[in-house]
Formats: C-alpha cells, structure tokens, sequence
C-alpha cells in the first residue's frame, strides 16, 4: 500500500514510455521490502515521500523545495547541492534531499561491477534514486542527508576512485562523445582529451572561483553526440583538413543497392530505391557535390563539413585524413536573452598531447572572463557585451573569414588602423560636415 | 527555525546553519562555528577574511565574488580553503554571519 495517494502522478504512467513515476515506485517498494537486509542510512521512506511531494506540487502548483541550500563537502566548494523540503513534517523522508553529482567516466563506458559498487553505496547512504546522466554528463545521485555527505565523499573516492563533479561558478564536469573508442568518424581522441583536460584543471573544478558555470564538451566530430555547440561554453568539435576520401567503387554498391545508406537506420519503412542525387548530391547545404552518373565529385573547398555525405554512406565517403578540432565559444541556454550557440574561436587545431595549444586558449579566455565577467555572467554574454574582436585580442588569434558568421552575405570585419598595412586616415570632423548624425 | 545556544548567546540559524540575522553576530558566534567547519584554530589570516567579508556585505549587501576576495586579501583560492576547508561561500560566509549565498547550482 502505498504511503501517499498520487492520482495525479499515477497518470503520468499512462503515457506510451518509461515513467519516472514507475521508477520511483518501484524504487520505494524495493526499500520497503528491503530484500538484501540494508541498514539504510536515511529514511527508507524517502522515495514514498518524495512521490508525495510532487504530487502535492502538481496539486498546488508550486513546487515545495526551498530555494537554495549550502552544503559540500570539506576541500570542495561544489559538487553537492542542498535540497530540502518545506513541508518536513508531512515528507520527513525527504526533508534533505540534496544532489551528488559524480564526474561520469570519459564517454560513459562502465562495467556492471562499478555500477553495482556505486549502487550499494547509494542503496546504503542514500535515497536510491539515480538520474543517469544530468544534462551536463555527471552521474547524479538523487536525495541524501547532510550527515551522509562525508560518507558517501570517502566511499566514492576510497572504494570507487570516483570524484565529485562540479557545481556553482566552477568548472563543470567536463563530457565527450565516445570517440574514437567505437566510432569512425572521430577526428580525435575526445577521451583523452576529456580525461587529460579534467585531471589538469582539478582546482578549477572543485572550487569555484569563476563568475558562473563554465563548461567543456569534446565531439570527436561535427555530428556532435554531446552536443557541445550548444551545451557547453568552450565547445571543441572534430573536424578535418584534407578532403573527403571517396571510395567511386563503394558509391557505384551503394547506387546498385549493395549497402544500405545510413547504415540502415532508417529500416522501418520502404523508402524505395536509394536515389544518390535526391538524397545525397542534392541534400548538401552548400552544394559543393556532383554526381555524374558513374563519379561522386566534391569542391572541398566548398564542403562545410556538415557530415551528411558521410553519414549517409559511411562505407563509401570518409572523414579527411588531417584531423584536428574547430573550437567554438560561448554556447548556453537562456538566460538573459535567449538560446546562444558557440561562436567559431579557432577553426583548426591538431589535438595531440599534451594539448598545450588547447589549454592556452582555455586558460587566456579564463584570464578575462574572471577579470571582465560580472557575477552569473556566462562567457558567451562576456563576449557579446565586450564584442568577439576583444575576444579575439585576449586569446591573441586574428581575426579572419572563418569568423564571420556568413561571409558570403555579410563581409564586414571592424579592423583597428594600425591592424591595415599602411593604415588608413579617418578626419572625423571633415566627415561629420558631409554626413548628419 | 532551528536556535543555538552558545556561552551564554541565543542565534537563530536556517537548515544550513547560516544566521538568520547578520546583527546576531558576535564572536561567539565564530567560535561556535568553527568545529563544525574543520578549523581548530583562528588565526589573524581567518580574521581578516571575516573582516572583508563583513565590510563589503555592508557596503553591498550581497557577498562579493570569490575572486575579490582572494585580490583583496592577498590570499590564492586554495590558501582560502585551507584556512576554511568548506570553501569561501559555506565557510567563511557563515562564519562571518553572513546570509546564505544562493549559490547557482
Ligand atoms: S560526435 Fe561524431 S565522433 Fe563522436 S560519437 Fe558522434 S558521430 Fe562519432
Ligand atoms: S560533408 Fe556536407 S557539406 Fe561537405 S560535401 Fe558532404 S554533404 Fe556537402
């Protein structure tokens, strides 16, 4: 019998997929019976109280956590985010519910070992519950209390060799596709990259000094699994030199049908014959692709990258062979004005070991954000407020065509006079009396 | 609200044991504190981080942000957390009675 009556809760499981309402039931049974005999550490009632709670949010529409809350751990400023209830005396079992978030493992690869290890110290300290993974890629542990904090800090770290992630104004969890562990499109070791990048910037991290959050997201390629153009503040997302590899035998098999396009994705319904000029030639959004009937033509030049030709016969047309990575900055969801995409900051950069390119760029844009970035100031609104040409000042790059957002259709770039050779003269008081303000 | 009682003096405290009310603070409150924020010993260095904490909240009436505090004391970021091993915000804000900072998580 459940402790709370939820209809309204109960409806959300009605709906054709998985329901976190089920999870969290079935996560409050399984407590209740409690078949391993764990000597829980906090209420075993935490997940009955907490589908209580939502549900009296739905009934009143608001929610019941108070705003806020300061709790941590001892040498770390982030990581755990406090969560407590407001009405403690009806849900005792969550009246602290705080967050541990855990840095997940470059892209996510776990054994069943480590996930059970992980479990049972959650079982034992706290509510159960997981949400695998939040939005940023951490490992995010659901509802505890603030005694077991320290507990669970050792465990992870002693028995799991698992750190915090971050949280507040520091460093965020850095998080990476796959990469070149299994997939044939990546133009670097996103892995690494993430790991190395994670271990070297542990301070930054774990104690927050920085003016708000600041992430880091690796794609070993434009398709971007991670999504770091639009997730993350210093978007870094594979890319290639050299041209596109065309294998002419393998495109005329795909033509005859041989292989299926996009690996077959696209199985569950007859999409007919495969028609490489309507879907592929013709589906290129520069246009820099010709099919003659017998020989795939690319302009290089011309090709944005945007991976759809690979994509859809992978067998047949490759990544080029000089890889490296585009870095982009100062994507973040809305806040003052709205969605924001990276912007491109430096269009190549080989990726190798041990990144120190990579890394001057990252340390020279944190120099500025903390000296210029006012409080909850994102690096992307730093650099809108201040321009991209100041960006561009303080990470030492030049400015160049790759910049310009479209620079067939908008060419202008603000040049500084001692930036043109020979310069330029400019007698604004002479122009002001040919031309009204 | 939950209250303490320490050498005499009563403070009203939220959940995470920040004063509710900045005029509550005295230096018993500091030395009830400090335990439970892993510090054996007050030195000048606490002193004076408590000090510019208390100052600026005065004058702004919002905590100021990590980096000015460590400019204005002198002391590198992991020197702060040496000296409050539970950060600038949970540490020494609490210590210097300061209002819980609503931390972005
Ligand atoms: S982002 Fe590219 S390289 Fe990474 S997993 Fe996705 S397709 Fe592969
Ligand atoms: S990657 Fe995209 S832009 Fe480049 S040739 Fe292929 S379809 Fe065209």
């Amino acid at each position: 019998m459940a402790k709370h009556q939820t209809p309204l809760l109960d409806q959300l499981e009605t709906g054709p997929w998985p329901s976190f309402v089920s999870d969290i039931k079935q996560e409050a049974a399984h407590r209740a019976a409690n078949p391993d005999g764990v000597d829980y550490q906090i209420p075993v009632d935490c997940p009955s109280d907490l589908l209580g709670v939502l549900e009296l949010s739905f009934k009143d529409k608001e929610t019941h956590w108070k705003h806020g809350g300061i709790v941590g751990v001892f040498g770390y400023g982030g990581g755990v985010i406090g969560r407590y209830c407001d009405q403690p005396e009806m849900f005792p079992g969550v009246a602290h519910f705080h967050t541990v978030r855990l840095a997940q493992p470059s892209g996510k690869y776990y054994t069943a070992d480590y996930l059970r290890g992980i479990m049972d110290i959650w079982d034992l300290r706290g509510s159960g519950l997981t949400n695998m993974h939040g939005s940023t890629g951490d490992i995010v542990l659901l509802g505890t209390t603030t005694p077991q904090l320290e507990e669970i800090f050792f465990d992870v770290t002693h028995k799991m060799n698992t750190d915090l992630g971050g949280s507040g104004g520091n460093l965020r969890t850095p998080a990476d596709c796959l990469g070149q562990s299994r997939c044939e499109f990546a133009c670097y070791d996103t892995q690494d990259l993430c790991h190395t990048l994670t271990n070297d910037y542990q301070d930054e991290l774990h104690r927050p000094a920085f003016p708000y959050k600041f992430k880091f997201k690796f794609d070993g390629c434009p398709n971007g699994c991670v999504a770091s153009i639009a997730r993350s503040d210093f978007s870094v997302i594979g890319t290639w030199k050299s041209d596109i590899r065309i294998d002419q035998d393998r495109v005329k098999a795909y033509v005859a049908g041989e292989f299926k396009p996009g690996g077959g994705s696209h199985a569950g319904r007859d999409w007919g014959k495969f028609d490489i000029v309507k879907e592929v030639v013709d589906r290129c959004p520069t246009g820099c692709m010709s099919y003659d009937g017998a020989k795939l033509s690319i302009d290089n030049a011309n090709c944005t990258r945007c991976m759809h030709c690979i994509n859809t016969m992978p067998a047949a047309v490759k990544i080029g062979e000089e890889t490296g990575a585009s870095i982009l900055l100062g994507a973040k969801a809305p806040i003052l004005d709205g969605a924001q995409m990276s912007s491109l900051l430096v269009p190549f950069v080989v990726v190798e070991k041990p990144y120190d390119e990579i890394k001057e760029v990252i340390e020279n844009i944190w120099d500025w954000w903390m000296e210029e970035g006012k409080n909850r100031e994102r690096v992307g609104e730093t650099m809108k407020r201040l321009s991209f040409q100041k960006l561009l000042e303080v990470t030492n790059i030049k400015a160049m065509p790759q910049h310009v957002k479209e620079p067939r259709s908008n060419p202008y770039i603000f040049f500084k006079e001692e930036e043109v050779p020979g310069g330029f003269e400019h007698d604004e008081a002479a122009y002001r009396q040919r031309h009204m303000r | 609200m939950a209250t303490v009682e320490y050498k005499g003096k009563t403070f009203e405290v939220d959940e995470d044991g920040f004063l509710q009310k900045f005029e509550d603070w005295t230096l018993e409150w500091v030395d009830y504190v400090k335990d439970s924020e892993g510090i054996k010993e007050l030195t000048p260095e606490h002193n004076k981080v408590i000090e510019f904490l208390q100052d600026y909240y005065k004058k702004n009436g919002i905590a100021p942000m990590v980096r000015i505090l460590s400019k204005v004391t002198g002391f590198k970021l992991k020197h702060i957390y040496e000296l409050f091993p539970s950060g600038p915000g949970k540490g020494a804000c609490k210590m210097a009675g300061l209002p819980k900072p609503t931390g972005c998580v």
